[in-house]
């Protein structure tokens, strides 16, 4: 009869640690990544490093930083220098392609008002999709030879795309799939990984020391760092897409860059666009 | 005495070691250094991680070989081979050092 109490018993505080498991979230190994984590101790170390500058802000860049340019850049944004690629861009995409089709027909809502929400995880493919790569995969979709990433085409189809999309928050979703979280977890990787002869990593410039200057130039924080993109640079005399500022980055610290919108690039800027959420896109943007 | 004629004869031997000129470098000491550059450069580049300055030693490297300048290609192509070990060593350190730099 005891035996009979005791097996009971037993069975019962068998069954409600079973359940206990079952019901309680997963634990979450030391260094498993945790994306909503990242982002907000992303954050509070900008707002903390940076108490004067209001969240929103740091979408601008160094013009957040100095007050001195940040006065020059408010009397350029009467003609902002990007104005001619955006232009060109709205010209682009609202022309069809040979078929008869445009690029309206490749994007959510006509593809207005959707750069916020790139880049996306492909769960078909496995793999991130940046806005560029969603374009020249419309292009080639549709019989047109895809634009180089780096030259005023793209920049043009991204200005006027973001321009649609100024003030809305960046909304990067990482969904239940293990291949995303990796994806997002490498982008972090090559965040934080230095590299090329200098031994810089992204994060030694735009984490370490936003607000001081590399030589001429004032250094963004990394907070924000893509909403304002595409970028009309003085130094370039031209546009730039992300997939330019991101190759140009690795040449100036003696790396080799990346193909454009190779794996590790489109996961750096997922990781990059994803800590970033709740910030508005602000592009195209200008900077020196 | 005896210290005088050791030290000269030391002399005798040492002397004309520092008169006779190295040997000039040849096109196969080229293609030996070039060669352990170029698979240094091919894993850092399998690791992602290739510098241009290794790249503009090793262009150095050929461009000096094809004027006939093999000291200067020798020596450049060295010069990649030690940059292109250093960019491996980084490639390999970083997998773990990374993480000292995140934002916890």
């Amino acid at each position: 009869m005891r035996a009979c109490a005791l097996f009971s018993s037993v069975l019962t505080a068998l069954g409600f640690a079973v359940f206990v498991a079952t019901a309680l979230p997963p634990a979450r190994a030391a260094d498993a990544p945790d994306p909503a984590a990242d982002a907000k101790a992303f954050r509070d170390y900008f707002v903390k490093k940076f108490p004067k500058v209001k969240l929103d802000d740091f979408v601008n860049g160094p013009y957040s930083m100095n007050e001195d340019m940040r006065k020059q850049w408010e009397e350029k944004e009467q003609f902002p220098p990007y104005e001619f690629a955006l232009e060109a861009g709205k010209e682009m995409f609202a022309t069809p392609f040979k078929n008869g089709k445009s690029y309206a027909d490749c994007f959510a809502n006509g593809g207005i008002g959707v750069r916020q929400n790139y880049p996306m995880f492909d769960e078909k493919e496995g793999k991130v999709v940046t806005l560029e790569l969603a374009l020249n995969r419309c292009r080639e979709a549709n019989g047109e030879k895809p634009y180089s990433y780096v030259k005023d085409e793209m920049a043009s189809l991204t200005a006027y795309m973001a321009f649609t999309s100024r003030g809305k928050p960046f909304d990067i979703k990482i969904p239940a799939d293990p291949r995303a979280l990796e994806a997002y977890q490498e982008g972090k990787r090559y965040f934080y990984t230095r590299r090329g002869q200098l031994n810089f990593s992204c994060a030694t410039c735009h984490v370490q020391s936003p607000g001081e200057r590399i030589r001429a130039e004032t250094l963004a924080p990394a907070l924000g760092i893509l909403n304002a993109m595409p970028i009309y640079r003085s130094e370039w005399s031209g546009m730039g897409t992300i997939s330019r500022r991101f190759t140009t980055c690795n040449s100036q610290i003696r790396g080799v860059p990346l193909e454009p919108q190779s794996d590790e690039y489109r996961n750096l800027e997922y990781y990059l666009s994803y800590v970033s959420n709740g910030l508005p896109i602000s592009g195209p943007g200008a900077r020196p | 005495m005896s210290r005088t004629i050791g030290a000269i004869a030391l002399a005798a031997v040492l002397l004309p070691a520092t008169l006779i000129p190295a040997r000039a470098a040849s096109d196969a000491d080229f293609k030996t250094a070039y060669a352990a550059a170029d698979a240094a450069e091919k894993q850092a580049g399998a690791l992602r991680n290739q510098w241009t300055t290794t790249e503009a030693a090793l262009a150095a490297a050929r461009k000096a070989a094809e004027a006939g300048d093999f000291d200067q290609a020798v020596a450049q192509a060295r010069e990649a081979d030690a940059l292109a070990k250093a960019s491996i060593f980084q490639a390999t350190s970083e997998k773990e050092a990374w993480k000292a730099l995140e934002i916890k």
